[in-house]
């Protein structure tokens, strides 16, 4: 379990680490701890998966990835899990989620982000997607994003001052329009 | 333009960034470069937005909960409805999709009966069924996310 100290590390990290030779020490100094205090607990949080890893987080729209799709699947759901992890490990699917239907408003209940340079790119990948499910691909769709109304990374407030969270994201672009993935 | 340092830092340390006392320094021995080359090198990813920080990433519900929302909103309601949802401090994400369903937007909140209030708060204030689609299992198998860096 996560205690106080934990938190205070993953929301001083959140900004990124500094860009000094000692990075893991400004953050001990910043929160009152020792470096040994802050890379053990980091390295605990990692083992117990609560840190998924620890990285450079690439900008994939500024490096040239500017179609991306929301790709929406249903498959049955005793296939899901094997399906599942097949589609999560395709390289240019950067996350891959199951998420509940909605009968008979929303069919799909397998979620996958992809990401290309053309839209050819994208096609492709859908079409490999496609492939890998066969049979069990029961309906899909694509949606593009058109405008990205909010975008806000790391935040606390009085009433989240529980929840110290990073996302699992693409980060934006910095503009206003462009396709963008949406994660949780 | 991305040198040859600039694309190693950029798909070899998207994971295993070093948690060790002196990271930069533990890069550069493993590329055979210099602890400055490494750090000026990430600064400039950094400054030129290709890479957005360096640090650890968190997956989704591990710490706090969070579900996708879509909603269907008439197209020339869009932007003062998403203006409405942004406004709320627990939505993280907000994008307009090419869909019936054209509103697409994260709650991240600290429990359930939070995060239960806040869809119960903005169905009320839009007028608009929400439709909630919380991860049920995350599939993502994080090998990092290979970069073609040929033409960056």
């Amino acid at each position: 379990m996560l205690d106080e100290t934990d938190r205070k590390i993953i929301q001083a990290t959140q900004a990124g680490l500094p860009l000094t030779p000692q990075p893991y020490q400004a953050i001990a100094e910043q929160l009152g701890l020792t470096t040994d205090d802050v890379m053990m607990r980091m390295s605990a949080m990692q083992n117990s998966g609560i840190i998924r890893r620890i990285g450079a987080v690439p900008n994939h729209y500024k490096l040239g990835y500017r179609f991306n799709g929301m790709t929406v699947w249903n498959v049955p759901d005793e296939t899901i899990d094997e399906l599942g992890q097949k589609v999560g490990q395709l390289e240019f699917v950067s996350h891959c989620y199951h998420r509940p239907r909605h009968p008979t408003e929303w069919m799909y209940n397998l979620f996958a982000m992809v990401h290309g340079k053309s839209q050819q790119d994208v096609d492709q990948q859908i079409q490999q997607i496609s492939d890998l499910l066969g049979d069990y691909n029961l309906g899909c769709d694509v949606l593009y994003s058109t405008k990205i109304l909010k975008k806000t990374g790391f935040r606390t407030t009085a009433r989240m001052q529980e929840v110290e969270q990073s996302m699992e994201q693409l980060p934006s672009s910095g503009k206003s329009k462009g396709t963008q993935p949406v994660t949780d | 333009m991305l040198t040859t340092l600039h694309k190693q830092l950029l798909n070899d340390y998207q994971r295993d960034f070093p948690l060790s006392a002196r990271p930069y320094q533990d890069i550069a021995d493993a590329l055979g470069v210099t602890e400055a080359d490494v750090l000026s090198a990430f600064t400039e990813l950094n400054g030129n937005n290709f890479i957005s920080r360096i640090g650890p990433v968190i997956p989704p519900n591990h710490i706090g909960v969070s579900a996708l929302v879509a909603m269907s909103v008439p197209e020339q309601q869009l932007q003062a409805v998403a203006d409405k949802i942004s406004a709320y401090p627990e939505v993280n994400h907000n994008y307009e999709r090419e869909h019936r369903l054209n509103l697409w937007f994260v709650i991240i909140a600290s429990d359930a009966e939070h995060l239960r209030a806040v869809i119960d708060s903005i169905e009320r204030e839009t007028s608009y069924p929400a439709m909630l689609l919380p991860m049920l299992d995350d599939f993502f198998i994080d090998l990092g996310f290979k970069l073609d860096l040929n033409n960056a």
